[in-house]
C-alpha cells in the first residue's frame, strides 16, 4: 500500500513521516514520533487515553487518519512541563491523588487543558463535560474533577 | 408515577488474605554503594499503592529516608515468590514479607557501622535521615553510604536481607467444617441514598456516608484515594456493569467500551468517609488495608435502599431499570416497607 508524506507540528516542533494508508495519528505518534505519553486504550473512540489537542481542540487520535492531522498543530501530556516546572494541572493531579493506575491520566490531562485554555474558571458541571469522553476506572473521577476545579482556581500553583 | 427515595446500609466483616492454602510472599532487600537499598517483589501494584506502601515499610525499618529505597516489583523473574495481589492481602502479607527481610538487612547494616565507628552494634541507632550514631553520642556518627562502601569494598559484607511471612495452611474439620482462614478482619459500614423513579426504572444513588476500620493507615491519602474510588466501582457493580445481562445467556452483552455501562463522572454521588483506626496485632505497623473490602459493602447498601425506596428486593446484580421494573410490575407498584429502620424516610415523608 502508498504510503502517505504527512506534515505537522508536534509539541512545537516540526515533524514529515510516511503514514501507511489506514494508519490512526495515536500510532504514528506513538512509533514514528516516539510520544508514548498518548496510550491506546479501546482502540475505537471510546476510552479517551489516546486524547491529544489538534490545534487547541481535544481529539482522539486512535480513531483519527494520521492524514487529517497534515498541516495541524499537536499537543501531548509530553508538552505539559515547560523548563522543568510541571504544568498547574500536574501538580493538582498529583496533590488530589488524581491517578491510580495512571493509563488515562494523559488522555484526562489533555481534556482538561483544552477546558481550561477555553474556560479558565470552569463550573463543576462544565469539568465533568469535560472530561465524559474520558474513562477512568481507578478513581471514581471525584478527585480528578477536584484536581481542575483546583488547577482552575490556583493556575499559578507549582510544586515546591 | 413517583420517584421514591430509601436509605440502606451494609455492614461487613472483611478477611485480610486467605490461608487456607497457604498464603505466602516473599521480599529481598539489598543495598547499593551509594547508601541507596533496593526491595525486591514479585507482587503486583495495580495502582492501590503496593509500591508506595512496601517502600514506606522498608525505610522505616531499616530507618533510612523514603527517598533512599527503591522497590522493584511486578516481575516474577527478578523477584522472589509472591502469591499475588488478590484477597486484600497485599498490605498485610507483602508489608510483613518486607519487615522480616529489611530486619535482617539492618542487622547487617549495623554490624558493618559497628566495625567502622569501632563500638558495639546494639549501642548504635538510626536516624532516619541516612545517618548512624551511637546513642547518646550523635558525634559518634556515620552515614549509611559510608557503611554500605565499607561493607562492599573493605568488609567484605553484603547488607542485604531475606523476609517471607507465611501463616501456616489452615485445615478444615471435617465434622464442623471449623476453619481458621485469616488472622485478621477489617470492617465497614456504608449507608447509601438512592432515588428510584418508579416510571423508567432508574436508581440514582445521591449519597454515601461511610466508615472504615483498616487498621492502621500506613499512608492515609492513598487509603482515602482507594475508598474513593472502590465505592465508584461498588456503584457501578451495583447499578451498571454486566458482561451477561440476562446469564448464561450472552446475548445482549456488552462487546466493548460503548456498550459496557460504568458510571461517568456525571453519575457520581458525594460520599463521606471516616477512617478508624485499629492496628492489627500481626499487620505490618497495624495495617490491614483497604482492598477489595472499598468496593464491598455499596452493593449490599445500595439493594437494601432500593427495598426501603419501594418495597422490591432484587437479589441479582447489577440493579439495572429492566429487573426494578418488572420487580414493581409483579409487586403491583411502589410499597416502600411499613417499618423502615426505625425512622422518617430521607425525604422528610413520616411513616403512617
Amino acid at each position: 500500500m502508498p504510503k502517505t508524506p504527512v506534515q505537522f507540528r508536534i509539541n512545537g516542533t516540526d515533524k514529515a513521516v510516511f503514514a501507511d494508508g489506514g494508519q490512526s495519528l495515536l500510532d504514528v505518534i506513538r512509533r514514528e514520533v516516539g510520544d508514548t505519553a498518548p496510550k491506546y486504550g479501546c482502540g475505537q473512540g471510546t476510552c479517551g487515553a489516546c486524547m491529544v489537542l489538534i490545534d487547541g481542540e481535544p481529539h482522539l487520535s486512535c480513531i483519527l487518519l494520521a492524514e487529517m492531522a497534515d498541516g495541524r498543530s499537536i499537543e501531548t501530556a509530553s508538552n505539559l512541563d515547560q523548563g522543568g516546572q510541571i504544568h498547574p494541572l500536574q501538580d493538582a493531579f498529583m496533590t488530589h491523588f488524581a491517578a491510580q493506575c495512571g493509563f488515562c491520566t494523559p488522555g484526562m490531562l489533555m481534556a482538561a487543558k483544552a477546558l481550561l485554555d477555553k474556560v479558565p474558571n470552569p463550573t463543576r458541571e462544565q469539568v465533568i463535560d469535560a472530561i465524559s469522553d474520558n474513562l477512568c476506572r481507578c478513581t471514581g473521577y471525584e478527585p480528578i474533577i477536584n484536581a481542575i476545579l483546583d488547577a482552575a482556581q490556583n493556575p499559578s500553583r507549582r510544586s515546591a | 408515577m413517583a420517584k421514591h427515595r430509601g436509605r440502606g446500609m451494609a455492614a461487613i466483616n472483611y478477611p485480610i488474605g486467605l490461608n487456607l492454602g497457604g498464603d505466602p510472599s516473599q521480599a529481598l532487600v539489598h543495598s547499593n554503594p551509594t547508601g541507596k537499598f533496593t526491595v525486591a517483589l514479585s507482587s503486583i501494584d495495580l495502582g492501590q499503592g503496593m509500591k508506595s506502601v512496601t517502600r514506606q515499610i522498608a525505610a522505616e525499618t531499616l530507618g533510612i529516608p523514603v527517598d533512599d529505597v527503591y522497590v522493584d516489583t511486578a516481575d516474577s523473574d527478578t523477584g522472589p515468590h509472591c502469591m499475588g495481589s488478590f484477597a486484600s492481602r497485599g498490605t498485610h502479607r507483602v508489608g510483613n514479607a518486607v519487615i522480616a527481610a529489611a530486619k535482617e538487612a539492618r542487622g547487617v547494616m549495623m554490624e558493618a557501622a559497628a566495625e567502622e565507628l569501632e563500638v558495639d552494634a546494639g549501642d548504635l541507632e538510626t536516624d532516619g535521615k541516612g545517618n548512624i550514631h551511637v546513642r547518646g553520642a550523635p558525634h559518634r556518627s556515620i552515614t549509611v553510604k559510608e557503611v554500605a562502601i565499607a561493607a562492599q569494598f573493605r568488609q567484605g559484607r553484603t547488607i542485604s536481607g531475606r523476609g517471607i511471612f507465611l501463616i501456616p495452611m489452615s485445615g478444615v474439620d471435617p465434622e464442623t467444617g471449623a476453619m481458621k482462614p485469616v488472622t485478621t478482619y477489617a470492617h465497614a459500614c456504608l449507608v447509601a441514598d438512592v432515588e428510584v423513579d418508579d416510571e423508567t426504572g432508574d436508581v440514582a444513588v445521591l449519597k454515601m456516608n461511610s466508615a472504615y476500620e483498616l487498621g492502621r493507615a500506613l499512608n492515609p491519602r492513598m487509603v482515602e484515594q482507594q475508598l474513593v474510588g472502590g465505592a465508584w466501582m461498588g456503584m457501578s457493580h451495583a447499578l451498571y456493569e454486566t458482561t451477561e445481562p440476562y446469564y448464561p445467556d450472552r446475548d445482549h452483552g456488552p462487546s466493548d467500551f460503548n456498550e459496557y455501562l460504568m458510571p461517568g463522572p456525571g453519575d457520581i454521588a458525594p460520599h463521606d468517609i471516616a477512617v478508624l483506626e485499629r492496628p492489627a496485632a500481626d499487620g505490618p505497623f497495624g495495617g490491614k488495608g483497604p482492598g477489595e473490602m472499598c468496593a464491598n459493602p455499596v452493593l449490599p447498601a445500595v439493594a437494601n435502599a432500593i427495598f426501603n425506596a419501594v418495597g422490591i428486593r432484587i437479589d441479582e446484580l447489577p440493579i439495572t431499570p429492566e429487573k426494578v421494573l418488572r420487580g414493581l410490575k409483579s409487586q403491583g407498584g411502589a410499597k416502600p416497607p411499613q417499618v423502615p429502620f426505625g425512622g422518617p424516610k430521607p425525604n422528610g415523608a413520616a411513616r403512617p
